[in-house]
């Protein structure tokens, strides 16, 4: 029989024990609803994790020091000494983490943005009072972090706007109504390093000076003021963590902070070791790439460079296996219901063998072959598989929604923001149904060989 | 016996049914031949293995022994898928009740046998109304066939036997479930389409006075062998 004869048939059969098989058809509907809801929820729940651990700048990033700087993560064994070997020869100097260093890490493929930690202490004076604090230079590409998501006012207005961010603590020391500083002025006092190149020094007429900025190795600090605008309170600190901005109270942008030339605590160190020579340095620097399967080739290249790398993409591997085995017993659960929705049409197809019984005997009579015969039991079976999977998922969709709306009015009574925990990506609407359709035609197999095996001459005594 | 060579030849042909540890045997070592264009009627008291004979001939059902030649091929011999073909394209068949799809109309019922054979749909509906007219229900086309009486019904049944074109017709008691009277005028419209279609009948009844009157030939069965056949008189047909 041709598939289009066999459709309209199934489809006659299908309409004429209408209320039994919607029934059968909504059990599988529940039953792909219910995998659909959980997987969703699954899937809902990793992307919000990756999500903000993306937004968080943790995963797409390379953390960068210098071999010369404390042990941390990333380092490659004890530090030795620059100036003695155990053989005698002299042990090659760890590469500074310098300007040239910046520019090398930039040069990389993948490599998006290559930024220092520019971290001061300062003297915040606002209102004829002072506050010290610690200020931090953000990148540009932190707009699209979480931290910044709940902003009260605005994101820096550009990269080089000489703007302010305070954190809502900080801002509560300066005004106990944190909201009406946006727009108002505050002045950083900070200590600024400035460099002296041997011409400079040479040119100081002062003898006195002059031995001076000899003998500090060519760096003087300065004693500098600047007048900024607050644009935006934030509630929380923006991160964190390891190479992040945790312990900012007042962010800058990192081109606004690198410009004022603030002295920070690697300069001192600089100065301890005697590597002063007048180029600055830097703590740490981020290398951020463009997506996070480049983190370990870019990490590779750096340490190859002499420097310690360290990137949180293990941390994010263990997350992912995480959510898979979560996925795997959510899944397992949903397959349960559509377990159940597949002795349903079982049972209505086994029942649909003994009323079509006679029916069955006169196809064969007419001249149907098995084949005919299962295939339009199977057809049967697949159509109502195929319509169970579409209201199943859209079902499964409608109850993700509303887990969705609930959470979210719930979390707002807790005062926070609302959150997306379901979602239904077209590859799990597709495999959903796909998944119903199989079932349904597994389910078919037995009443559709025994149909198909059925003798036509007993079908036909059949009453 | 017919002298132009069989359209159907059984023979030796045996049918046992198993009922618990007893085995009951319908059709018992029986041989016939049936030339083409016959009318046969299949006359036997109930249990007689007349209505097994003809499911053998019909391809619905397979010997236990012996052989079963149609137009030279052996039943016996063809896989369930040969015997589905031969069912589709040689056989045509009318039953005692009726056996049309309630689900469907007239017109569908008539036009199944034209989907299993996967006939074209413009072909089909050609078909199907000559079908109908052959039976005169031409305008009960889009009825069920419970809006139909039991006349029409099997009328509706000879159409749908017939629209494949089929070689042999088999009727099972055509006229077990009407009236004499709705009985004989079914007789009267097989026998029409014998002489316009000169297709072969075989037709099992246990009213003998019809087989008398309308069939070419009659043969009795009893206790599932054939004790005696011969023809009728042409003249008793008229």
């Amino acid at each position: 029989m041709k598939l289009r004869d066999l459709t309209e048939l199934a489809a006659r059969n299908l309409r004429e024990a209408i209320l039994r098989n919607s029934l059968t058809t909504l059990g599988v509907a529940v039953g792909v609803a219910s995998l659909v809801a959980m997987l969703s929820l699954g899937v809902g729940l990793q992307t919000l994790a990756s999500d903000r651990l993306t937004k968080s700048g943790l995963f797409d990033a390379v953390f960068v020091s210098s071999r010369r700087e404390f042990r941390g993560p990333g380092s490659e064994g004890p530090r030795k000494s620059p100036i003695a070997a155990p053989n005698g020869k002299s042990k090659e100097n760890p590469k500074p983490l310098d300007e040239d260093a910046r520019k090398n890490f930039a040069a990389l493929p993948n490599v998006v943005d290559v930024y220092p930690q520019i971290r001061f202490f300062t003297d915040v004076r606002f209102d004829n009072n002072t506050y010290p604090t610690n200020v931090l230079g953000v990148p540009e590409s932190s707009r699209s972090m979480s931290g910044f998501s709940g902003i009260i006012g605005h994101y820096f207005s550009s990269p080089t706007a000489e703007e302010a961010i305070l954190q809502q603590d900080f801002a509560k020391d300066l005004s106990p109504q944190p909201a009406s500083l946006v727009g108002k002025e505050i002045t950083l006092r900070y200590a600024e390093r400035r460099t002296l190149s041997s011409d400079e020094i040479a040119k100081e007429k002062d003898i006195d000076a002059q031995l001076d900025a000899m003998m500090s190795g060519g760096i003087s600090i300065v004693q500098r003021e600047k007048k900024i605008r607050v644009v935006g309170v934030i509630e929380s600190d923006p991160s964190a963590g390891i190479g992040g901005f945790g312990g900012g109270r007042v962010f800058l942008p990192i081109r606004v902070a690198e410009q004022l030339h603030a002295a920070q605590a690697n300069d001192v160190q600089d100065f301890v070791r005697g590597g002063g020579n007048g180029k600055p340095t830097y703590a740490a620097l981020t290398v951020r790439v463009q997506n996070p399967k480049n983190v370990l080739q870019v990490e590779d290249a750096i340490k190859k460079q002499g420097f310690n790398a360290f990137s949180l993409l293990d941390a994010a591997r263990s997350l992912r296996l995480v959510f898979t085995v979560f996925d795997l017993f959510l899944g397992l659960f949903g397959s349960l219901a559509l377990t159940v929705a597949s002795l349903g049409i079982i049972n209505t197809l086994v029942m649909a063998i003994l009323e079509r019984r006679r029916e069955i005997g006169v196809l064969k009579a007419l001249g149907a072959t098995d084949a005919d015969v299962k295939n339009l039991f199977f057809a049967e079976a697949g159509a109502m598989g195929l319509v169970g999977g579409l209201f199943g998922v859209t079902l499964g969709w409608l109850i993700g929604q509303t887990l969705t709306w609930g959470t979210t009015i719930y979390l707002r009574r807790q005062d926070l923001p609302g959150v997306k925990i379901s979602y239904v990506p077209w590859w799990l609407a597709a495999s959903a149904i796909l998944f119903a359709f199989i079932v349904s035609l597994a389910a078919g197999l037995y009443p559709a060989s025994r149909a198909a095996k059925l003798n036509p001459v007993e079908a036909l005594r059949y009453e | 016996m017919p002298s132009t060579p069989p359209l159907i030849h059984v023979d030796h042909v045996s049918r046992d049914y198993r009922l618990g540890e007893t085995v009951i045997r319908a059709v018992n070592a029986l041989s016939l031949e049936i030339a083409p264009g016959e009318f046969l009627a299949l006359l036997g008291s109930s249990g007689s293995g007349k209505s097994t004979l003809l499911n053998l001939m019909a391809g619905l059902d397979r010997p236990t022994s012996g052989a079963i030649h149609v137009q030279e091929k052996n039943l016996a011999a063809l896989d369930s898928q040969g015997l589905a073909r031969y069912r589709r394209e040689t056989v045509g068949m009318v039953f005692q009740s009726f056996n049309l799809l309630p689900r469907m109309t007239l017109e569908e019922n008539v036009e199944l046998p034209l989907r299993l054979a996967e006939i074209d749909r413009s072909e089909r509906s050609r078909r199907v109304a000559q079908a109908l007219d052959r039976v005169r229900l031409g305008a009960r086309s889009k009825h069920r066939p419970s809006e139909l009486s039991g006349g029409e019904q099997q009328r509706g049944a000879l159409a749908r036997a017939l629209v494949n074109q089929p070689t042999i017709l088999f009727a099972d008691e055509p006229t077990g479930n009407l009236d004499s009277t709705t009985g004989e005028q079914i007789l009267l419209l097989l026998r029409e389409i014998q002489d316009t279609l000169g297709m072969t009948i075989i037709m099992v009844t246990h009213e003998r006075p019809l087989a008398q009157r309308f069939a070419t030939r009659i043969a009795i069965l009893s206790d599932g062998k054939l004790v005696d056949h011969f023809a009728m008189q042409t003249g008793a047909r008229a």
